[in-house]
């Protein structure tokens, strides 16, 4: 048993020499973990931030201007005044998400108590600030024209306080940042150890490893410990420096917790790469399956939009990816500081299916072997 | 004009610190066959990549037929008039093409038209013996059959100077003696065509009209075979090779130790019985049966292809055997027996250590997974044995063919095994190092008395052994001692013995002895660009993704299943949120307060709380996503006008959600309002003097699929079609068909143009699959111009396969291409292009990287052609910069591909 771990061991030394004579696939790790989760989390807000509006004031009284006006940074650019006839043209070209268009007469209607109505113009392709920032502007409009004309304004019977939990200003920039460093996790690891896989079969290394005492079982677990190491410190460290630091997010729960559960993720997630490599005979199929099965473990495991929102078959298919997992037991670790009580059901689902993905690949192991040659 | 083949003068070359060609001067005749002879890593392949411009020069000056290689005019020139067949079997040919294939490929590469290359092809292929096969696969031909193949593709241009790097190593005898009669044939049709040749076999150069022999770096002697004997004062030229070595590099020269066998006891060390293995229908071990005893040396001959690495891979373990049995020490040989694998070295026949690992971190895991009791005493006493302690800090990809080896006998010997099985351990290795390593294999098996098996394609190496075996189409034709084999056909040498033989076998029997008619040479003038050449590539391409049946459907598929995936699962309609409710009232009024939440299509009501506890327990385990809290007293303050708070907790672990459930929250609230004052004045006016009218363009349902099927087909259409091309380039780096780019008349446009013409054309198949799964599953059809939209994707799937065709270019590893593509394309194409966030609300360096990158541009076109019912007229300038960035990639990927190596 400890000649077995030695060997594991000294198996794994040699996957970090191998990485490190790779200066191109380090430089890229690097970069995963530092240049472009900062760039992602800083610039591509979900929330409503920095949307174009633009303003057709058919008006031009006081009380427009003041609407105008309430159209403040940083939710919105300083809205633009376009004539009625550039409306169409401007939305269509994505210029703007949103058109305000303050009927003439509308101050007059409003004094007169005629009930005068502004419509609303929304580019609905923009799904992720169209409704939320629709939201956003009914409301500012409505207390502009509350706070200008108080009288002709009702009391409501129930005051609605909203809070919200976990993330109280709803930054997106929070969320965005930590699930970046997990889709990142996700990619690296499938690439990583399904690649050097298939690399070492198509040079022969993993042939010659099998007629010594070496048992592919350990050529696995090997490749798992080391390029899984490699993995979670880059992202603890991106975590605590890049998140933590320079993007200010406040983690809320346990990182201690939240590496221990990363590892069981690692586990699992680079067991899925040695099983794509076994069942791919060359780079070329290993690349295109590699592909979609990120992006589909990235943008449907719950990180990007909500999983409820999904169709309920798909919601199921998801529990099978491990990325599912490990996404709902980050948001619960990260912001609402849940501990091992809470989340252990999830550390559960991710080492069965971990486990599963190793047995499928040490299944394959051998034939694959044989068929690429 | 001085008239000669090839001219150097004052070349030097390096390789980083290694010194490849120190100031070499050399005039290589014209219309001769010339031979280069001399140790591994001497300069000789370097001379000739240089000769046939696929390696820059350096140093000196070099004329080939009489022009100077240095001004890349002249090589294009003379690239249609050379022909360049690089080391290693087959290694310019495409395996996946049939032999005619590969010949059609060639024979467009040099502008010839569809009749020429037929005729051609016939011909080669007929005077070659290869006409049976012409519909083979090259990568299923045996050795012989692909070097074969290799000769034709050389000279089917008429070439006016063919260089062969070692075109012989690795090939049985029988295929080697084919081989030089048919060069002999092609030679005489064109007797003004130069040859030159390097080999490592001294016998073959004996054949050779003019010969230099070269030793590190330099060249040591000039002339016919004969005047090099005379000026070395010996009798064969293998003797005078080593004669003009200096003294120093001499060490260990002297005959064979010549040592008794000792006798053996106990069972034999291998014995197989009824071995056979079978691939599908193919038979490639068909029940072989041998003894050998421990101590012994037995050498295992035969045909390329014939079976020899199968029967040594059954008997390491590494193949299960289909039928009969090995044993190995008198024991069943079982895959997982870990202690007969410590009693057993085995070398492949590739070079299969860690190329970046160097040599002492090799040997050092050798020993240590071997489990050696003083891993550090072992790893200097092997260095020091095989002569490898200078090149210990060295990685195995920068040393010599013949150090490599060492360093996998080395590596093999590390655990002091009793058997060791090497297959063909001095193939490409010169005749010198040959000889210091059965110095070696002696060595050890007469004092160690280690029992070796071993397969060669060396007569001398053969004479050798304790006894041979002949084997060829998976069956032992004969075995016994050397003298034994000779005696029994009356044969001084077994060179004849074995051909014999393999004849009687039935090999070689296809050749095909036609009469080569001399034709005129055709010397058209080489074009700048050649839409033939581009064509070739793109054919050949076209050809390979057709043969590989499971990527095309994944390029094709794929996509497919991710416009569903996506189209459903990337939803930003919030529905059924989880909520509950603590209702510290219950009365009348806060039941009516919660009822407006229920049988919304938004909220799905759990079961009540209990306490602020609970309340706070349900959210962290994220079982609630909504919790409304209605204080005590809410009706009776509601009744007394007294405005009661109403807390609304919202988990804010997900942002977009929380935004859209507020959103919600205040609507539901509103209408609650208004029913409220229905109830209670029975009319309902508004809390405020205005109305809001929103109107939802483009989507007026505001249903995510629609906005989402055409950011999605954007999507796909930059990430399948980059990841399939991106191994375009790099793959024929790793395989060494890049040669036939770097020695043939082929510009770096045509090239590249010829690999991405079937990848986009792929991608735009892929795209039209998107369009229509998209009206049919989807019911998304598109509004505006279908002509635009294709117009706008064919530039698009340009400039993403433009994309990997980049990536392919700048990086040496097919990991590194994946590994760069994925990495690079799948970041701003998620997040920057407008598939989540729109364009336009990117801050920092994320829009500048957005814009940078073509998806965002074409996401403008694929949203506003579907939902937007645009045309040509507003789309025309996305579209634009789309191509722009396309030219951008495709002049990138030119400056990433060197037509010439280092």
């Amino acid at each position: 048993m400890l000649a077995r771990l030695m060997r594991i061991w000294r198996l794994g030394i040699k996957e970090l020499y191998s990485l490190k004579a790779d200066p191109v696939l380090v430089a890229l790790i690097v970069y995963t973990f530092t240049i472009a989760v900062y760039t992602v989390a800083s610039g591509a807000k979900f929330e409503v931030e920095n949307a174009a509006v633009a303003v057709v004031d058919e008006d031009q009284t006081a009380l427009s201007r003041r609407m105008r006006d309430a159209l403040l940074k940083p939710f919105f650019k300083e809205p633009v005044l376009i004539g009625a006839s550039e409306m169409d043209r401007a939305i269509d070209e994505g210029r703007y998400v949103f058109v305000v268009q303050i009927p003439p007469k509308f101050e007059h209607d409003v004094i007169a108590g005629r009930d005068p109505v502004i419509q609303l113009d929304i580019d609905a392709t923009a799904m992720s600030q169209a409704g939320n920032g629709a939201s956003y502007i009914q409301n500012i409009l409505l207390q502009e024209v509350a706070a200008a004309y108080p009288s002709s304004t009702g009391t409501a019977p129930v005051s609605v306080v909203i809070h919200a939990k976990f993330n109280p200003n709803l930054k997106s920039e929070w969320f965005n940042a930590v699930m970046q460093v997990i889709n990142n996790v996700t990619m690296l690891a499938v690439i990583l150890s399904g690649a050097a896989l298939i690399r070492e079969r198509e040079h022969g290394t993993i042939e010659h490893l099998l007629v010594m005492p070496v048992t592919p079982t350990e050529i696995m677990l090997a490749k798992i410990w080391a390029n899984g190491l490699v993995i979670v410190v880059a992202a603890t460290l991106s975590l605590v420096v890049v998140v933590e630091r320079l993007l200010g997010v406040p983690v809320a729960g346990s990182v201690p917790l939240f590496v221990g559960a990363m590892v069981i993720y690692q586990f699992s997630v680079t067991a899925l790469g040695i099983l794509i490599a076994t069942v791919s005979s060359s780079m070329g199929q290993f690349g295109l399956i590699v592909m979609p099965v990120i992006i589909m473990m990235n943008l449907l495991s719950g990180s990007t939009t909500p999983m409820e929102s999904m169709p309920e078959g798909l919601q199921y298919a998801m529990q099978l990816s491990p990325s599912t997992h490990f996404v709902a037991l980050s948001q619960a670790i990260l912001y609402r500081g849940a501990g091992l009580s809470i989340i252990w059901p999830q550390l559960l689902a991710l080492a069965g299916i971990g486990l599963a993905f190793f047995a499928l690949a040490r299944l394959r192991f051998r034939k694959a072997l044989q068929a690429a040659q | 004009m001085t008239g000669a083949a090839i001219a150097l003068a004052g070349v030097t070359h390096r390789y980083g610190r290694t010194l490849a060609l120190d100031n070499v001067d050399l005039v290589v005749p014209p219309g001769c066959m010339a031979g280069l002879i001399g140790p591994d890593g001497v300069g000789k392949s370097t001379l000739l990549s240089l000769a046939a411009g696929v390696t820059r020069l350096q140093g000196g000056t070099l004329a080939v037929l009489d022009g100077d290689m240095a001004q890349a005019g002249w090589r294009r020139e003379a690239g249609a008039r050379i022909a360049y067949m690089p080391q290693g079997l087959g290694r310019n040919l495409y395996p996946t093409l049939s032999v005619r294939e590969n010949l059609d490929f060639f024979g467009r590469l040099f502008g010839q038209g569809g009749t020429e290359r037929a005729e051609r092809i016939a011909e080669l292929i007929a005077a070659t013996g290869l006409a049976p096969f012409a519909d083979r696969p090259a990568g299923k031909l045996s050795g012989g059959m692909k070097q074969k193949l290799g000769i034709c593709a050389a000279l089917i241009h008429d070439p006016d100077l063919v260089i062969l790097d070692e075109p012989t190593t690795g090939v049985d005898p029988l295929s080697r003696r084919q081989f030089w009669e048919l060069m002999d044939r092609l030679r005489a049709r064109r007797p003004s065509m130069s040859v030159i040749v390097a080999t490592a076999y001294m016998e073959e150069a004996e054949r050779f009209d003019w010969l230099a022999a070269m030793n590190a770096g330099r060249v040591l002697a000039t002339g016919s075979p004969d005047a090099i004997r005379q000026q070395a004062g010996e009798e064969t030229l293998e003797r005078a090779f080593v004669a003009l070595l200096p003294e120093a590099e001499r060490a260990g020269d002297g005959p064979m130790p010549d040592l008794p066998r000792r006798p053996s006891e106990g069972p034999p060390a291998i014995e197989a019985t009824g071995l056979t293995r079978r691939f599908g229908d193919f038979v490639a071990v068909d029940h072989v049966n041998f003894r050998i005893e421990k101590g012994e040396i037995f050498g295992f001959l035969g045909s390329n292809g014939c079976g020899k690495s199968t029967t040594m891979k059954m008997l390491t373990g590494l193949l299960p055997a289909s039928e009969g049995e090995a044993k190995l020490f008198g024991a069943p040989l079982a895959g997982d027996d870990m202690g007969t694998r410590k009693r057993v070295g085995y070398m492949s026949q590739a070079f299969s250590l860690y190329a970046e690992l160097t040599v002492r971190q090799n040997l050092d895991l050798h020993a240590r997974l071997f489990e050696i009791d003083d891993v550090a005493g072992r790893v200097a006493e092997m260095m020091a044995r095989f002569d490898l302690a200078e090149v210990s800090e060295a990685r195995p990809e920068s040393l010599p063919l013949g150090i490599r080896q060492r360093l996998q006998l080395a590596a093999s010997l590390i655990h002091r095994p009793e058997i060791l099985i090497l297959d063909e351990p001095t193939s490409g290795v010169d005749p010198v190092a040959r000889d210091g390593f059965w110095r070696q294999l002696i060595t050890l098996s007469r004092q160690d008395g280690v029992t070796i098996f071993l397969s060669t394609h060396f007569m001398n190496e053969a004479e050798r052994c304790d006894r041979i075996s002949l084997m060829h189409a998976g069956r032992v034709l004969a075995i016994g001692t050397p003298a034994e084999l000779k005696q029994a056909r009356g044969m001084d040498s077994l060179e004849p013995v074995f051909i014999a033989v393999l004849e009687e076998a039935g090999m070689g029997r296809d050749e095909g002895a036609v009469e080569l008619a001399d034709r005129p040479t055709h010397v058209g003038r080489v074009r700048r660009f050649d839409p033939g050449r581009l064509w070739a590539y793109a054919w050949r391409e076209a050809l390979e993704l057709v043969r590989d049946r499971a990527r095309l459907a994944f390029a094709l598929l794929g996509p497919i299943l991710l416009l569903l995936a996506f189209g459903y699962g990337i939803s930003f309609d919030v529905e059924d949120l989880p909520y509950a409710a603590f209702d510290q009232d219950q009365t009348v009024q806060s039941r009516q307060f919660l009822e407006s939440f229920e049988g919304s299509r938004y909220f799905d009501r759990q079961a009540p709380i209990g306490s602020a506890d609970e309340l706070d327990r349900r959210l962290a385990t994220g079982e609630l996503k909504l919790a409304i809290e209605v204080p005590p007293e809410f009706g009776r303050d509601l009744m007394r006008e007294r405005v009661p708070e109403v807390g609304v907790w919202v988990d804010g672990a997900m942002p977009f959600r929380a935004e859209t459930t507020r959103g919600y929250v205040q609507g539901i609230a509103q209408s609650y309002l208004a029913d409220a004052q229905m109830r209670t004045q029975g009319v309902s006016t508004s809390l405020y003097p205005i109305s809001i009218e929103p109107r939802y363009r483009y989507n007026q349902a505001f249903k995510s699929v629609n906005a989402m099927v055409p950011s999605v087909i954007m999507l796909m259409l930059v990430l399948i079609p980059a990841i399939t091309t991106a191994l375009g380039v790099v793959k024929e780096k790793e395989s060494g068909s890049i040669s036939n780019f770097q020695s043939t008349p082929v510009t770096r446009l045509e090239f590249l143009l010829g690999k991405q013409l079937p990848y986009v054309a792929i991608a735009f198949a892929s795209f039209v699959t998107l369009v229509i799964t998209a009206y049919l599953v989807f019911g998304v059809p598109v509004k505006g111009s279908m002509l635009t939209l294709a117009f706008g994707s064919l530039v698009y799937v340009c400039a993403t396969t433009g994309f990997g065709l980049f990536v392919s270019s700048f990086v040496q590893s097919q990991v590194a291409a994946v590994f760069a593509t994925a990495i690079i394309a799948i970041i701003p194409a998620v997040n920057f292009s407008g598939l989540l966030v729109p364009v336009s609300s990117l801050t920092g360096a994320g829009r500048y990287i957005g814009l940078a990158f073509p998806a965002s541009w074409y996401q403008q076109v694929s949203v506003g052609a579907f939902t937007k019912a645009l045309g040509f007229a507003e789309l025309w300038r996305d579209i634009a910069v789309t191509g722009l960035l396309a030219l951008v990639f495709i002049g990138a990927a030119m400056l990433a591909l060197r037509k010439q190596g280092a």
